[in-house]
């Protein structure tokens, strides 16, 4: 019973840092049709602005705050300067123009930095575990569990109540009538990309503290898995991805402590065999509409 | 250049282009403030296309267009609506995952007062009682004539001096299109000036005041309403296609 929660508490917070990356990827989807590929190094941005903080000895919870600020700018200085003029050239354009943006940011990262991972020292304090109702469970979980319900909470208040937030959701159904009702198409673009950027950030401060280091590739896997999240929840859905953010973590983290040892090398293809085999069942993904299929 | 204050909106030379298709060639129309103004045609005379251009959500390839003195040709979309005239889109076009109440509530994002977006709202309900009754279901759950009522109420949430309605009678039953019609009229009783897309010619030129016939991208016709309606070269000037 108690590994089953622990492994339960393990998911929802790899689920959690899974869920905000698929939420930044859908949200840029759902407003231009655009898989951003660049996502990831919004994320190994974090990771980097963190280690020169922390090595300007600036103290971690500033790093943190940098961190997050510099992921989202660079989210937003990518649409400005890479996304906008391709805007309205076809989707092809769009993704050669983020496999560039994604190419460069690798290149500077090898080359102004180095190819070798970073350390980033987790703070002493973060490495325990605390006595939740007999359970002992690790801090970093729980932070990291914490800090996704609220981001989530937070930006659910401001897509139903804000009138930008409602705009967002307009123009991923129809962006030239969101135009007709006198909003910004660049305000709507901008925020999108803002608010992944965002995500991608605190993403990025979550897994650096599971992996005390960072490299130009790091958020290549978090967010391969996050575009399959965003699949398998529904392709344009934002709830969607939130719930396939975390079967996915769901699948991986019960597999790695369930599957017998000698299956243990096969559990990436497990895990994508049951992402098939999920789609296959719903085509439109877990939360998708069938007529929101493109 | 002057025309006068009386003209809103003024339209001249208008012509649109997609590709080697001429959609528009060099049309153009006057709606005095407080006119419902008819555009008719056939299908594919154009008429969608000239509303676009004019609303700059298609570009133009030239021609003036003048709201209440000012050339806005060329402008965006959404500065367009933030001037004051605005487009009730053909097909409807409500934001089906939305509900009611947030497709109403974005139609007023440009009133930046909170105050005013209330007040208009309020009136909206008033006119549109169902709307009032249907606040929180989904957009896209509502009957065809429902969507129609919220399609125009969203546009009237910005205030506009001019609503352009592009075909609100598509695809309903006769009973629907005669409410949309009074409502239409109404909304003139009340103060708004309205520049009408139709194909039910006879409806459209009860309710309007003056109506131009488009035909292959050309204005064909135009007089008042009574004139038009009484004539009968408005079918022949639909047949006249080149
Ligand atoms: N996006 C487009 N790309 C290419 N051609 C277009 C486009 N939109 C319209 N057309 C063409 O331009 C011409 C005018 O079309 P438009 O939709 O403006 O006519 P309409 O009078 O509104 O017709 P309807 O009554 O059917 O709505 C048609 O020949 C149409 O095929
Ligand atoms: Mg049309």
């Amino acid at each position: 019973m108690e590994i089953l929660i622990q492994q339960f508490v393990n998911a929802l917070s790899l689920g959690g840092t899974y869920a905000l990356l698929a939420l930044g990827l859908a949200m840029v989807f759902s407003v231009l049709g655009l898989i951003n590929f660049a996502h990831g190094d919004l994320m190994t941005l974090t990771g980097y602005a963190m280690f020169f903080a922390i090595g300007a000895g600036l103290g971690m919870p500033l790093a943190v705050v940098l961190g997050i600020a510099c992921a989202t700018l660079a989210a937003v200085a990518m649409e400005r300067v890479a996304f906008r003029p391709v805007r309205d050239a076809n989707t092809a354009t769009m993704l050669l123009t983020s496999l560039a943006v994604s190419t460069i940011l690798h290149m500077l990262f090898q080359n102004l930095i180095s190819a070798r991972p970073r350390a980033i020292p987790v703070p002493s304090w973060m490495i325990g575990a605390v006595d939740v109702g007999g359970l002992a469970i690790g801090v970093i979980q729980l932070m990291s569990i914490t800090a996704t319900a609220l981001l989530l909470i937070a930006l659910s208040i401001f897509l139903r109540r804000s009138t930008l937030g409602i705009a967002m959701r307009a123009a991923a159904l129809d962006f030239p009538v969101t135009r007709l009702m006198g909003i910004n198409a660049n305000a709507v673009v901008a925020t999108a990309f803002g608010l992944s950027g965002l995500l991608a950030g605190v993403a990025g401060v979550l897994w650096l503290a599971q992996r005390g280091s960072v490299d130009p590739l790091m958020g290549f896997l978090p967010v391969l898995k996050a575009f399959i999240a965003v699949v398998l929840g529904g392709l344009g859905s934002l709830a969607g991805a939130v719930v396939g953010g975390f079967v996915l973590a769901f699948i991986e983290v019960f597999l790695r402590a369930f599957l017998p040892d000698g299956w243990l090398p096969f559990r990436e293809s497990i895990t994508l065999t049951l992402v098939i085999v999920l789609l296959l069942v719903r085509p439109e993904g877990l939360i998708g509409q069938r007529e929101n299929v493109r | 250049m002057n025309n006068g204050p009386e003209h809103l909106l003024d339209v001249a030379g208008l012509e649109v282009r997609y590709g080697a298709i001429e959609a528009i060639r060099g049309a153009g129309l006057e709606v005095c403030k407080g006119e419902i103004v008819a555009l008719l045609g056939a299908n594919g005379a154009g008429k969608s296309s000239f509303l676009n251009a004019i609303m700059g959500l298609v570009p133009l390839t030239s021609g003036r267009v003048l709201l209440d003195g000012e050339d806005i040709a060329g402008e965006a979309p959404e500065a367009i609506v933030r001037r004051g005239m605005t487009l009730c889109p053909e097909g409807r076009r409500v934001f089906a995952n939305l509900t009611v109440r947030e497709n109403l509530a974005i139609g007023g994002a440009t009133r930046r007062r909170a105050g005013d977006a209330a007040t208009i709202l309020t009136g909206m309900l008033d006119r549109f009682p169902v709307l009032a009754e249907r606040h929180d279901q989904m957009a896209g759950t509502l009957s065809g004539g429902e969507q129609q009522m919220l399609a125009i109420a969203r546009a009237m949430m910005s205030a506009p001096r001019i609503v352009l309605l592009d075909e609100p009678s598509l695809g309903l039953a006769p009973r629907i299109v005669d409410t949309i019609f009074e409502m239409i009229a109404a909304l003139q009783h009340h103060g708004a000036t309205i520049l009408l897309v139709e194909q039910n010619v006879d409806l459209a030129l009860d309710i309007a005041d003056r109506g131009y016939v488009l035909a292959s991208g050309r204005v064909a016709l135009a007089g008042p309403a009574s004139e038009l309606l009484a004539s009968g070269d408005v079918e022949r000037a639909y047949m006249g296609r080149d």
